[in-house]
């Protein structure tokens, strides 16, 4: 009898050990939990705070209508970046957009389940990660080689073919959404299949459709390395597209990476503006697909 | 003026399932044609095979002849073709959701290439009046889109849709199915007052709305046409046991 | 009764009344033709194969894409398959001066890749290593622990993680990021680990590969943990429910409930990091120090391969050197497929579908 009691004793301490230690793990997991997040966002919070600070105090109305001073000189801007990075994009848009949502378009409405949608499904997936130095290397042999000279066109055509699967891919998910019942009265009334596909099921995902373009604008708007052997960069204005050209972000690499603090300053600037609008497109993006894409189909 | 619908020997099949069997009948002109019978006796897959909305699904196969008029629909012409002189009214309502009311009763001109905006003016009204939408709509008619209607209103937006483009025959696939007793009894008079202009098909689960409209019934079962007579005699004094059964309610 | 209106079907001309405007009836007569206009479009199926044909021609642009890359590196990169093979990939030549080992010596025509696959792999598992736990802890706390009002803007700010562009971040780190791990964190990490031989002091510039693997794990954060986060909230409620009603505290219910089932996923998640970590290049450029030699201490100077091909390829002084550089972007090339193709696979097994969010 005695052995009994002792032995429920030692089993109760036994429980309660191994209950405080649960307890102790479940706030520890929870600690480190809200450690990890802490040290996440962090940095962020950091990058961007800096960024305004060094950023703000180097922009004036010159950093947007000037182009660089030669080295030594102060003052000057980054005007000439940012309309090339403009025109670069309007390039690059020209190309992947289109492409991208007509292939969006095949893989909802043409190829939905087939094989060959699978495959071109994954390998746009595939695609997006492959290093943008790679495409870049790559339009730097199929084009700026021949041509003998860097170019905006090529550094458009680099952006351009890194925009496509990215658009196809959100094309594809928007159309998804657009509900089957909306496509079959179309059909009934006797509207040819291209004309139905545009006109209504495009239409009806277009909001979202939109906001994907907008998505991918967005990341290619940042990308500095396929533009280093393409686009080349230009201290000056350009004139034609076949002239090598300035990007906000590649100015921004050389002026880092240079030994002359006025062009540390510049760089500054230029990231806090190109960050700006990323974050507002991003941001716009985040709006639009959270206050619900499609009005009203249901 | 609508035109009599003749079917011979009409099989379906969706993959390996064979949804209809040896289906003949004649649908009259100008007369409103109710189909009954149980859920997934093939009703609505015949419905849809007079309009070839059938094979829009890749696995959708059909053999037999179907006569629209003097036009063997699957012979003489294309599907957008028959689409065009075929309406149809779905289940669920689908108005186009990022069009407006106007735009809605115009899309199946405005798809086509129809650009006259005095005759759209026209048909537009003329539509919604015949389908009995006009009064309640007419001052939004571009402004609210056709989404924000209630959904007796956007059945009947669909309605008007299909009536547009002047069809000969209009195909009405359990159209009150999803509506309030009220919004049923307006569609119910509606389709009293048009099938004189029109040849009607309406597929309904509900009898008494099949007595209350059509001319002739049809029952169906398991794929197969049971019984066609005039209406009054499928519900007073049917042939076929079958249809007797599932008119007392034995099963269905 | 609603009132019902003549259909335009009939063809009855109505008798003139008077104020009746004259559009008005000639609409009317057009409007009977509406039948025979429809019935002239024809059936369009000549403009409905173009359109699909279309469609298709755009869908395998992407295969176009990649073959386009593929074709173009491998064209370019014969001649320096031509001089060294495989040796490209770990031969060691030696300096005739300090009689050291030599890899990348564009002077006399020698090309070795060795340093850049160390150096790529090294900083790309350093990354991993500090990036990993976070963005595992960070999922954690969004899908299982954080207040409903709170994780929106979390979420959000991840994913603004996500799109500060690389050049950016390099620019940070050069400037903020590189003094402070030289000031602070280098001279304790030699301190504490350099017994391990790992950490070495004679790096003064406070470049290197640890840098680069800090702010490589910045950049790969989000990636891991938004994936995370998805292949977590697709383990269904009922695994959940089912560890919570055996008793088990809300780790334990983690722990057993959710992320042994999204472990496969989970993997994915951290492949694809490594794939994104593999082939970044700016941020990298800017703080490994460029150096095309291998040390072992973490501290010193190294290169990656994309980031030698950013600093040489402008001014490559022949054609070899311009080839072996293409035959390092077709090394990278091909490898970053493989670790993508291999990560959206295992991520595709356990979301049973198309991940609803395009990186």
């Amino acid at each position: 009898m005695v052995e009994d009691r002792l032995g429920d004793e030692k089993l109760k301490t036994e429980h309660k050990l191994r209950a405080q230690i649960r307890a102790l793990t479940d706030g520890a997991a929870t600690g480190l939990a809200v450690l990890s997040t802490v040290l996440v966002v962090a940095p962020l919070v950091a990058i961007f705070i800096y960024l305004i600070y060094k950023g703000a105090s180097s922009l004036s109305l010159d950093f947007f209508i000037k182009a660089p001073k030669p080295v030594g000189e102060v003052g000057g801007g980054m005007a000439n970046a940012i309309v090339g990075s403009a025109i670069l994009l309007a390039v690059g848009s020209l190309i992947g957009i289109p492409v991208g949502i007509a292939g969006g378009i095949f893989l909802a409405e043409f190829g939905r389940g087939t094989k060959l949608a699978n495959a071109v499904r994954f390998t746009a997936d595939v695609l997006n990660g492959v290093p943008s130095i790679v495409m870049g290397i790559a339009i730097y042999s199929l084009i700026v080689v021949p041509q003998g000279h860097f170019s905006a066109f090529s550094g458009g055509v680099a952006l351009g073919i890194m925009m496509i699967p990215t658009v196809c891919r959100t094309t594809e998910e928007m159309l998804l959404m657009v509900p089957n019942a909306v496509r079959e009265a179309a059909l009934a009334l006797g509207v040819p299949n291209w004309r139905s596909v545009l006109s209504i099921t495009v239409r009806t995902a277009s909001p979202g459709i939109i906001t994907g373009c907008m998505l991918a604008f967005a990341r290619v708007a940042g990308e500095t390395a396929p533009l280093i052997f393409t686009a080349f960069g230009n201290v000056d204005w350009s004139e034609r597209l076949n002239e090598p050209i300035a990007a906000l972000p590649l100015q921004i690499y050389v002026y880092a990476i240079s030994p002359y603090d006025e062009w540390h300053r510049l760089a500054w600037a230029g990231a806090l503006v190109l960050i700006v609008l990323i974050v507002l497109a991003v941001s716009l993006v985040r709006y639009v697909t959270s206050r619900g894409v499609l009005k009203g189909a249901s | 003026m609508g035109v009599g619908i003749e079917v011979s020997n009409l099989n379906a099949w969706y993959g390996t399932n064979h949804t209809l069997q040896d289906i003949n009948l004649n649908i009259p002109a100008n007369h409103a044609t109710a189909l009954i019978g149980p859920s997934g006796c093939g009703k609505s897959t015949f419905v849809r095979c007079i309009n070839r909305m059938h094979e829009t699904n890749p696995i959708a196969r059909v053999t037999g002849t179907v006569r629209i008029g003097d036009l063997d629909i699957y012979e003489d012409c294309k599907p957008v073709e028959i689409r065009r002189r075929v309406g149809m009214v779905f289940q669920r309502p689908n108005p186009f959701p990022t069009m407006s009311i106007y735009d809605n009763v115009a899309a199946g001109l405005k798809l086509n290439g129809y650009s006259n905006r005095h005759v759209l003016d026209e048909i537009v009204e003329k539509s919604l009046k015949n389908s009995a939408l006009w009064d309640e709509v007419k001052d939004d008619l571009k402004k609210k889109s056709g989404a924000s209607l209630s959904g007796g209103q956007q059945q009947r937006l669909c309605i008007a849709r299909a009536l547009a483009v002047d069809p000969e025959v209009l195909l009405m696939d359990e159209p009150a199915s999803a509506l309030d007793p009220v919004s049923t009894s307006k569609i119910e008079d509606l389709i009293f007052q048009l099938k004189s202009q029109y040849t009607i098909v309406i597929v309904t689960h509900n009898m008494q709305q099949a007595a209350r409209v059509a001319e002739k019934t049809g029952f169906f079962l398991n794929g197969r046409m049971v019984e066609f007579d005039s209406t009054h005699k499928i519900f007073t004094n049917p042939s076929d046991k079958r249809t007797e059964d599932y008119i007392t309610g034995r099963f269905g | 009764m609603p009132e019902i209106r003549i259909s335009h079907a009939q063809q009855l001309p109505e008798p003139d009344s008077p104020g009746e405007k004259p559009s008005a009836k000639a609409a009317q007569h057009e409007a009977s033709g509406i039948r025979s206009f429809l019935l002239s479009r024809g059936n369009s199926a000549i403009a409905d194969r173009g359109f699909h044909w279309l469609m298709v021609l755009c869908a395998l642009s992407i295969f176009g894409i990649v073959v386009l890359i593929a074709s173009e590196l491998v064209i370019r990169s014969r001649v320096a398959w031509a001089n060294f093979g495989l040796d490209f990939f770990y031969k060691a030549y030696v300096d005739t001066y300090t009689n050291q080992p030599m890899y990348w010596d564009p002077v006399n025509g020698h090309f070795s890749a060795l340093p850049f696959l160390y150096g790529t792999l090294v900083s790309s598992f350093l990354a991993l290593l500090l990036a990993v736990p976070l963005a595992i802890g960070v999922a954690v706390y969004l899908t299982e622990m954080c207040p409903r009002w709170l994780r929106a803007p979390l979420a959000f700010i991840t994913e603004l993680l996500a799109a500060i562009p690389s050049v950016i971040y390099g620019l940070w780190a050069v400037f903020v990021l590189v003094p402070l791990l030289r000031e602070h964190i280098n001279p304790w990490l030699i301190k504490l680990l350099g017994w391990t031989g790992f950490f070495g002091n004679d790096n003064p510039t406070g470049l290197g590969f640890v840098s680069a693997g800090v702010i490589l794990a910045i950049m790969i954060l989000p990636i891991v943990s938004s994936l995370t986060r998805e292949v977590m909230t697709a383990v269904p409620g009922s695994q959940r429910e089912a560890v919570l009603a055996l008793g088990a505290t809300r780790w334990e219910m983690i722990r057993m409930g959710v992320l042994r089932n999204a472990r496969i996923g989970i993997v994915g998640a951290v492949i694809l990091g490594l794939g994104r970590a593999l082939g970044e290049t700016m941020a990298v450029t800017m703080v490994i120090g460029n150096s095309p030699e291998i040390h072992r201490s973490l501290l010193a100077n190294g290169s990656t391969m994309s980031s030698v091909i950013a600093n040489e390829f402008a001014e490559a002084s022949s054609d070899l050197h311009l080839s072996a550089l293409m035959e390092l972007g077709l090394a990278l090339f091909i490898v970053t497929i493989i670790v993508n193709a291999l990560a959206q696979l295992l991520v595709w097994a356990v979301t049973r579908g198309t991940p609803s969010q395009v990186h």
